[in-house]
């Protein structure tokens, strides 16, 4: 545009977005939220013939402050619980009115794996035509970083600090994934603001699913995780490359496809970068052995998964990894 | 043509009749009938309708919300602790201002455990920012639920038809239930104006800072106290179809220069008639029909206690530590009169305790009592209780 061209409106300026965006610019997430670009590329891949039920948590609060809101989509809060039920009313409704618009379900951590699951067990069940994301910041974030059954083991949070007689989050972290893919639904799969290529084909993927699907999306948060604003991305993609985060696929609850690792990481190197992790790295022996408990974890994954790439790939490389799987908008 | 019917049958069948598109529900005794009958009717294809069989009353109500704010009519039907259960919803439901309707089989809560009847659930969620319409019969209960689509629908207010456990739901009355075309007339096809449209996207349950939130919540208590209006205009425009009238916001029964009345609310009305109509004792007494206990008519009860030395207030449910919940209210809007009347207040079949047409002179003779009765439970046995306790 050149000095002597009058401004193009925002309306004009929305006109010649390249892609639909269900989730503008403008919102209050914090700097470097995870949630919020994973928020945004999911509705980008949404498309606009769809409507939201979200959750209680950040995604709601930083969107909708009204009379302000981020959302380009038709979209509901109702309470903390009971999103995968209302999302559950509003397909009953669609499909009673014969109307073929999606609805997409939204929730963190904490509305997911904690206080929603009864109704996201109710709504998998049912099979209602609901695609649920979840996006997984691995604790309650909202109301200031309390653990959540998704904080890792031995994460310190508010409610699982660490100090002389504590290593952080006690439990593991809840193997969510299992539990979805014991309902057996159409598809299920696991992916992270890292690598958006993936995640939009997996949305989209959701998207085309006539029943329930589910995505787990790892969504950092800088606050929480006590990590740089500008490393999001290279956290996230540490989570996918030590193992910790296998990225998954499943249909029917039998695994279909995962994201192979050629260039396995120890896992020191994701948590060295997260002040959650801080009390790991301490002249301690029982940080050392959670240190090794946190390895054997990743190994775990990468047994059962399978994520070990077996055979060399003559363009295997970490430049050629991240475009295949969407560093790059090019897939 | 009146036809016997079991109450639950024909309040799912008058449910039927105004073509819900969503019903979701939890099963939980003695609301079970009703949704049981629904299931029977989409089951055998006469109500095209989708039916969500949740896994808790918390979602039912959930579903309920989803569909209606999804441009559906939409159903729920719960009791009791179901009704507890889903308690945070009937807020939600009702400060989003979406329509929608549900039955209260009124049963009382735990513990102890008691699956029958008395107003403790649906007194507990009075506050929840809904229309509560009570019945007295079966035959109301048929007419408030066609009643309860439209006063939702044209309110943008959730309504609560409060219908007592057993004593109504299992009961089998001749009952007369409406035509279809009678009832698509009154009715007309859902409509909310703030209905989920990608075309027109709203986001819905925002966030409110300190510098809105009073003046919506004002805006809720106007439209409950504004439904007022509509609850009297709906029960005359059914009349005109039905022939029925269900009384609006009270209804009076008894002699004009009465000064002595009972107020009451539910199915007790039906006993206390009949044991007036046969009593020997012809002190004259009116009896006060409460049918909408939100919005709680000030007015009308202004107006129909005015005159009254002794107002007794018979309710089935206790705020303990405080006492009669309708007796509270009553006294309050009363206090407004510049003789307002006496008000004895009593709770009475808590628990289901069967209230007997004999209670009737014994409520005459309390209403001499030199004192008014502050608050006590009228059919108490104080010798099954330990000397502490009484």
């Amino acid at each position: 545009m050149t000095p002597d061209q009058p401004p193009l409106s925002t309306a004009e300026l929305r006109r010649h977005q390249p892609v639909f965006r269900g989730l503008e610019a403008g919102h209050r997430a914090c700097q470097g939220c995870g949630q919020a670009l994973a928020a945004r590329l999911v509705t980008e891949a949404i498309g606009p013939d769809a409507m939201i039920a979200n959750a209680t948590g950040c995604l709601e609060v930083f969107t909708t402050a009204w009379p302000q809101s981020a959302w380009r989509l038709p979209w509901i809060h109702s309470v903390f619980a009971n999103v995968a039920a209302v999302a559950s009313g509003m397909e009953a409704a669609l499909k009673a009115q014969k109307r073929r618009t999606k609805v997409v379900a939204f929730g963190g951590d904490g509305g997911t794996f904690d206080i929603g699951l009864q109704a996201l067990s109710g709504m998998l069940e049912r099979n209602h035509n609901v695609l649920y994301v979840c996006f997984d910041n691995e604790a309650y974030m909202n109301t200031g970083v309390q653990r959540s059954s998704s904080t890792p083991h031995a994460a310190a949070t508010t409610t699982s600090p660490a100090g002389r007689e504590r290593e952080g989050k006690r439990h593991l972290k809840k193997d969510l994934v299992t539990i979805i893919a014991a309902h057996r639904i159409p598809y299920s799969a696991t992916a992270t603001v890292a690598y958006p290529t993936d995640l939009r084909k997996k949305v989209r993927r959701g998207m085309q699913i006539e029943g329930a699907a589910f995505i787990v999306v790892h969504s950092p948060c800088p606050l929480g995780w006590g990590h740089e604003n500008a490393l999001g991305i290279e956290v996230a993609r540490l989570a996918v490359q030590t193992g910790l985060w296998p990225m998954i696929e499943l249909e029917r609850g039998e695994l279909v496809g995962a994201m192979e690792l050629r260039n396995i990481r120890p896992v020191t190197d994701y948590l060295r970068l997260q002040d959650r992790f801080k009390h790991l790295f301490a002249d301690d022996p029982r940080a050392r052995e959670e240190l090794e408990h946190l390895q054997e974890l990743a190994n775990h994954n990468i047994e059962v998964y399978r994520l070990r790439a077996e055979a060399p790939d003559r363009f295997d490389s970490e430049g050629m990894d991240t475009v295949i799987r969407g560093g790059l908008r090019t897939a | 043509m009146a036809q016997p019917l079991e109450g639950s049958q024909a309040m799912a069948r008058a449910v039927a009749l105004c073509r819900p598109q969503v019903v979701a529900a939890y099963p939980i005794t003695p609301q079970t009938h009703i949704v049981e009958n629904l299931a029977k009717l989409i089951a055998d294809g006469a109500l095209a309708c989708e039916l969500v069989s949740v896994e808790s009353e918390f979602s039912a109500a959930s579903v309920a919300l989803g569909a209606a704010v999804a441009g559906s009519r939409a159903y729920t039907a719960t009791s009791s602790q179901g009704l507890l259960l889903m308690t945070e919803v009937l807020f939600n439901i009702a400060g989003l201002r979406v329509p929608l309707v549900l039955t209260c089989a009124n049963r009382a809560v735990g513990a102890p455990v008691s699956v029958w009847n008395d107003h403790q659930d649906s007194m507990a969620v009075r506050d929840a920012g809904w229309v509560q319409l009570y019945c007295a019969d079966n035959q109301e209960a048929v007419d408030t639920t066609i009643h309860a689509f439209r006063i939702a629908e044209r309110c943008e207010l959730p309504v609560m038809v409060c219908v007592d456990g057993f004593t109504l739901t299992h009961t089998l009355e001749p009952l007369e239930l409406p035509t279809q075309e009678q009832v698509d007339a009154f009715l007309g096809p859902y409509a909310f104006s703030r209905a989920l449209d990608p075309a027109n996207p709203l986001s819905m349950g925002t966030l409110l800072s300190p510098e809105f939130f009073p003046e919506i919540r004002h805006a809720h208590h106007r439209a409950l106290l504004n439904a007022q209006d509509e609850i009297i205009a709906t029960d005359r425009a059914w009349q005109n179809i039905s022939g029925r009238s269900t009384g609006g916001l009270l209804s009076v029964e008894g002699p004009q220069e009465a000064r002595l009345a009972i107020l009451t609310i539910g199915s007790i009305l039906g006993t206390l008639a009949e044991a007036q109509a046969e009593s020997h004792d012809r002190t004259p007494a009116k009896l006060i029909k409460l049918r909408a206990f939100r919005p709680f008519p000030v007015d009308a009860l202004k107006q129909e206690c005015a005159g009254l030395d002794d107002l007794i207030v018979l309710e089935r449910a206790v705020s303990p530590g405080g006492g009669g919940i309708i007796a509270a209210e009553v006294r309050a809007a009363l206090s407004e009169l510049s003789r307002p009347p006496r008000v004895h207040s009593y709770a009475i079949g808590l628990g289901g305790r069967d209230v007997p047409m004999t209670v009737y002179p014994q409520l005459l003779a309390a209403a001499q009592a030199a004192t008014p009765s502050r608050f006590a439970v009228f059919d108490l046995q104080p010798a099954k209780l330990a000397e502490t306790d009484r």
